[in-house]
């Protein structure tokens, strides 16, 4: 099983470990409900040092990362960093990805631990000479810092966070550690996501919930991890995108450059999108009490008509949430739709994510 | 993790408190604290006839969903229905206000088959470990 550099800051701090694709990762520390509500709040500080990280360099790095991805990187100045898809040439994601615009020279990418060896292989597929592809992922730790409060805690190490906009970088030093700050995160919060070298991660770890103390900064696991970023409706890759459901399908057009060129996939995206959608993910809120699970049915007309690919309680609504995949056809004509709850139909409602309101 | 003495067990992790002919049911102390918060509850319905091994309700925390089982075959005389309001409840008194279900035996025989507090402690090392 792999660790991160902190699994043994975790097991001595009482952390529930579980598997987590391959990696033994901490679930939650002292309850998944006062972990969500300390970020919503407070802040919170995650380990998710098993994302990978994926460097390349060279002349032709960003024609290589243009061409196998969705979004258009002749957006990014450098120190910028914008989602995008890793394609496939079925029109497929096999990764939803943050790349990173180090220089004119420099590409760092961030995937998903489940996917790291994936995506490089694909990489290496598509490598050219004028492009060197090099796997950090060993050697770095990353960190994300998020809540309200961060803003608190990042000043104390010398960062004014709201000096950052959004999906910009600066690189900045901690205790003497070399720190790539990305203003970016996964719960909808104010905060950044901290690259650094993985020898270093207990200090820098230990040393930001010591800046965070009086702010009630908490480390925290991967459920609450997954409550809050179901609550904002963010796609988890492998639930509501994969390589059997479409970018379009999953709502990410907007992440889906039509007019950027080029790119691995691209004509079967065009000519989905030509043929209408038969499918689409949706949101679902429960109107009555009950906790939607991955793999159960949607309902409508007595009628299977879909199926839930992540569901939880909100811990902010008190109200079962999930996304779905639905046929399209009934999202115009049904009028009630019901998740089928170990054989119960419980009421739902269809909603644009996010099922909360944030900043 | 605490397991009163006074009452019997499952290898599921519920508890069985008897009195006479009629048992209360609950989780124990371990599993509470395996789940974490537990954030729904489901219970069967007053007067339903219940066997031992089928399950008669279910639990979920934020992430997962765990069934019940029937310790004791039976029919249910009462639920604790202040818990489908507040599930919390089972992880603050999983022995007490935590309680689920209320059931007249129909097959005391069975009371046999359920664990000493020893037994189950030994259990629940093991599955620790």
């Amino acid at each position: 099983m792999n660790k991160t550099p902190l699994n043994h800051w975790h097991r001595e701090h009482g952390a529930k470990m579980i598997d987590f694709g391959g990696w033994e990762m901490p679930v939650s520390y002292e309850g998944i409900l006062a972990e969500h509500h300390g970020v919503r709040q407070a802040c919170g500080l995650f380990d998710i040092c098993h994302m990978g990280e994926i460097e390349i360099k060279g002349a032709g790095a960003w024609e290589m990362i243009q061409s196998l991805t969705s979004n258009d990187v002749r957006r990014l100045a450098d120190g910028q960093a914008q989602y995008s898809l890793l394609m496939n040439s079925d029109g497929y994601a096999i990764d939803d990805i943050l790349v990173y615009r180090r220089s004119a020279d420099h590409v760092l990418l961030c995937v998903n631990a489940a996917n790291t060896e994936k995506d490089l292989a694909h990489l290496l597929a598509h490598a050219r000479p004028d492009a060197q592809i090099i796997d950090l992922s060993a050697d770095t730790a990353l960190l994300a810092l998020q809540g309200p409060a961060s803003v608190d805690v990042l000043r104390r190490l010398g960062v004014e966070l709201n000096s950052v906009p959004r999906f910009h970088t600066l690189d900045i030093a901690v205790a003497g550690v070399p720190v790539l700050f990305s203003r970016t995160g996964y719960t909808g919060e104010a905060g950044c996501e901290l690259f650094f070298p993985a020898a270093h991660a207990v200090k820098v770890w230990e040393l930001l919930l010591a800046a965070g103390a009086d702010a009630h900064c908490r480390p925290i696991g991967l459920a609450a991890r997954d409550t809050l970023r179901l609550e904002m409706g963010y796609v988890l890759y492998g639930h509501e995108l994969s390589e059997s459901i479409t970018p379009l399908e999953a709502g990410l057009e907007w992440v889906i450059r039509w007019d950027a060129g080029d790119f691995l996939g691209k004509s079967h995206l065009q000519a989905q999108k030509q043929a209408g959608l038969g499918r689409q993910v949706v949101g679902l809120k429960l109107l009555e009490k009950g906790i939607p699970r991955e793999g159960m049915n949607v309902v409508a007309a007595d009628q299977p008509v879909g199926r839930v690919l992540s569901g939880t309680l909100s811990p902010m609504l008190q109200q079962g949430i999930a996304t779905a995949l639905i046929d399209r056809a009934v999202l115009s004509g049904a009028s009630e739709f019901f998740v089928d709850i170990r054989g119960k139909m419980k009421k739902a409602q269809i909603i644009k994510p996010p099922f909360i309101q944030r900043g | 993790m605490n397991c009163p003495k006074d009452l019997k067990y499952t290898s599921e992790h519920e508890w069985v408190s008897l009195d006479g002919n009629t048992a209360l049911v609950g989780i124990t102390d371990y599993a509470q604290d395996q789940l974490g918060d537990i954030v729904f509850v489901e219970l069967p319905e007053e007067e339903e006839t219940i066997d031992q091994g089928d399950t008669f309700g279910v639990v979920e925390s934020t992430k997962s969903v765990s069934d019940l089982y029937v310790p004791l075959s039976g029919k249910i005389l009462e639920t604790n229905d202040p818990l489908l309001d507040n599930p919390g409840i089972l992880n603050e008194d999983p022995y007490g206000d935590g309680w689920m279900i209320k059931v007249e035996l129909s097959n005391p025989d069975e009371i046999k088959e359920l664990l000493e507090a020893e037994a189950y402690e030994q259990l629940i090392k093991e599955e620790g470990a």
